[in-house]
């Protein structure tokens, strides 16, 4: 067996033993979903079927917590050492937390749409295919980003500061949390930056506006090229002793990873149609056709 | 005959100002367990690690196995084992799935059952990481060291923080090491370690060698002399106590006389004789058998440890 198979079939054994995990990533992303389905949506199976992408997305962006997380530790704890001296490179370490990660993500995505589905009636999942892809590089790329933070922090409180400084914009500025088309005008612009508002916006695009793959083509290259971009920072920057300090280009190179979006989100602000596609989206949704009796036919 | 498994010629290591490690030399031949003695802080663990390929050298030439850890770091790793100092495992991994996950990154190896019952771990298999005692986890630590079946193996400090009697423990497994011919080199700070465990000790201080050779070769440097350490109520001349019989030398260190002597009772005698006329009083008095504590004490002047 490789090292990266064996690897990642270790952190996936360490990952379901751990309480933290259990709660991170299976009862707090299920909590948001019954929040914004029962309450949010109040059942109604279209507002269910637009809440979704958002529940996912939340459920996608975590990743970066637990991977960030759980990566520090081993360097505080020294266990990354130990790693060190055996034949186990960099890449093998990031890419099995990567790929654990991954494996890890999809059970609570897939109960999230089942239940969607059979419990709250939502008529149509819109386009699966598209979901697939969408969750694949959201993962991967929110995953490599909280390699990227492990990679600059020196301590669990560091890091844990850093987290929740990138974890907040994320979620309050790109729609996550309350609709895109209901921020103030502003902030819909400034959303455009965030590399969350293109997850949000192609997973909401999916599900409730059923779009194909190239149909969201923009939103899912950015995300693979940041993904890309950010797996090459973490490896770049990857630390294997707690008494290494961070190199001064470490700064200059996790600044590179916001490039991308920041090029993104100038050209969608000038030219794009993502926000359009959002605010069409949102208000579709304000004018029911009847929330007693909702069809697939109405629009 | 064959090249030295480790070669190491004029290491040196900074730390920003600090130099860690200042023109370190010795060769380590097949078959053969040396020790580095030392103070911490000596550049004992500094030296291990550019041999393990953990850090890079900045100045000298080193070689292990023949390959240069600088640059065939990947080759390198397929041939050593190591137990670390400050190190760790997940929590909750397994001690057989830690044995199961470190050979699955060999070439060659041995069966992880095969150590799980030659270290003694056979009913901790499924015990997860942070339940084991220290004993067990150092027993890991050195099962571990062995999965790859390694050419040489490095055991950095292999009984700190143990107590006495885990740390027998842990001296038969390396002894059973040794018997078997393998290649070790190990560091530590514990005398008896260096002089029950090695073949050859290279004693260490301030980042260089201050002294190489078997342990009786050592002992014999400080010649074979009895160490009487005596305190005092007031204090006397170094002048004074080496003229003492039998003497051959003495020195203060931290507030204690220590004496080397080839004649110790008659030494005591005159060492009495001469006090009493001085008016001065003995305090305190203990005769230690010869030991690389000696060799440290001529050399440095100070104590090895504490």
């Amino acid at each position: 067996m490789s090292n990266f198979a064996s690897l990642t079939r270790t952190r996936i054994l360490l990952a379901l033993r751990n309480k933290m995990f259990f709660f991170f990533s299976v009862v707090f992303p299920l909590g948001m979903f019954f929040l914004y389905a029962g309450i949010f949506a109040r059942s109604n199976p279209r507002a269910v079927s637009y809440f979704l992408g958002p529940v996912i997305a939340f459920n996608v962006m975590g990743s970066f917590w637990g991977l960030s997380a759980t990566l520090v530790m081993f360097r505080e704890q020294g266990i990354l050492r130990r790693f060190h001296v055996t034949p186990v490179t960099a890449t093998d370490m990031l890419a099995s937390s990567l790929l654990a990660n991954y494996v890890l993500t999809l059970p609570t995505v897939s109960v999230e749409v089942f239940l969607a589905r059979f419990i709250f009636h939502v008529p149509s999942l819109g386009n699966l295919f598209s979901l697939a892809v969408l969750v694949t590089v959201g993962t991967v790329s929110f995953g490599s980003l909280g390699l990227v933070v492990a990679s600059v922090t020196n301590t669990m409180q560091e890091t844990q500061v850093l987290n929740q400084i990138i974890w907040l914009p994320l979620i309050f500025l790109s729609g996550a949390t309350f609709p895109l088309a209901y921020l103030p005008n502003s902030v819909q612009h400034v959303g455009l930056f965030l590399p969350a508002t293109y997850l949000v916006t192609a997973l909401q695009g999916a599900l409730y506006q059923s779009f194909s793959v190239s149909q969201l083509m923009v939103q899912i290259l950015a995300l693979a090229v940041w993904a890309i971009l950010t797996f090459f920072v973490a490896a770049q920057l990857f630390r294997w002793e707690p008494e290494v300090k961070i190199p001064r280009k470490a700064k200059l190179w996790a600044l590179a990873t916001a490039l991308p979006f920041f090029l993104l989100g100038a050209w969608e602000n000038t030219n794009g149609d993502i926000l359009k596609q959002a605010q069409a989206a949102f208000h579709s949704l304000e004018r029911p056709a009847n929330s007693d009796q909702p069809s697939k036919t109405a629009r | 005959m064959a090249n030295p498994v480790l070669q190491v010629e004029n290491l040196v290591k900074h730390y920003g100002d600090v130099e860690a490690v200042r023109g370190v030399s010795f060769n380590v031949e097949e078959g053969e367990v040396f020790g580095l003695l030392g103070p911490n802080g000596a550049g004992k663990t500094t030296t291990v690690e550019i041999l393990e390929g953990l850090r890079d050298p900045d100045g000298g030439s080193v070689s292990v196995c023949g390959l240069d850890p600088q640059h065939e770091s990947e080759a390198l790793k397929h041939e050593i084992g190591a137990a670390l100092q400050s190190t760790s495992l997940p929590d909750k991994l397994r001690v057989m799935e830690a044995l199961r996950l470190f050979s699955s990154f060999y070439k060659r190896g041995r069966k992880p059952e095969e150590l799980l019952k030659r270290f003694g771990l056979e009913e901790k298999r499924n015990t997860f990481y942070n339940q084991l005692s220290g004993g067990q986890k150092q027993r890991l630590a050195l099962a571990m060291a062995l999965v790859n079946d390694p050419k040489v193996i490095f055991l950095d400090e292999p009984t700190a923080g143990l107590d006495p009697q885990v740390r027998r423990e842990i001296y038969d497994v390396i002894e059973e090491l040794r018997r078997e011919k393998k290649t070790i080199l190990m560091t530590t700070h514990y005398i008896e370690e260096a002089e029950r465990l090695c073949d050859r000790v290279a004693i260490v201080d301030f980042g260089k060698v201050i002294a190489l050779g078997t342990p009786r070769e050592l002992k014999a440097h400080s010649g074979g002399a009895t160490r009487i350490e005596v305190r005092l109520s007031k204090p006397e001349s170094n002048g004074a106590l080496k003229s003492l019989e039998g003497v051959a030398d003495a020195r203060e260190v931290d507030g204690t006389y220590v004496l080397h002597s080839k004649r110790p009772p008659q030494t005591i005698v005159s060492l009495v004789k001469h006090l009493e006329a001085g008016g001065n009083e003995l305090v305190s008095l203990e005769i230690a058998t010869p030991s690389l504590e000696d060799v440290f004490i001529e050399m440095t002047g100070r104590r090895l440890r504490d």
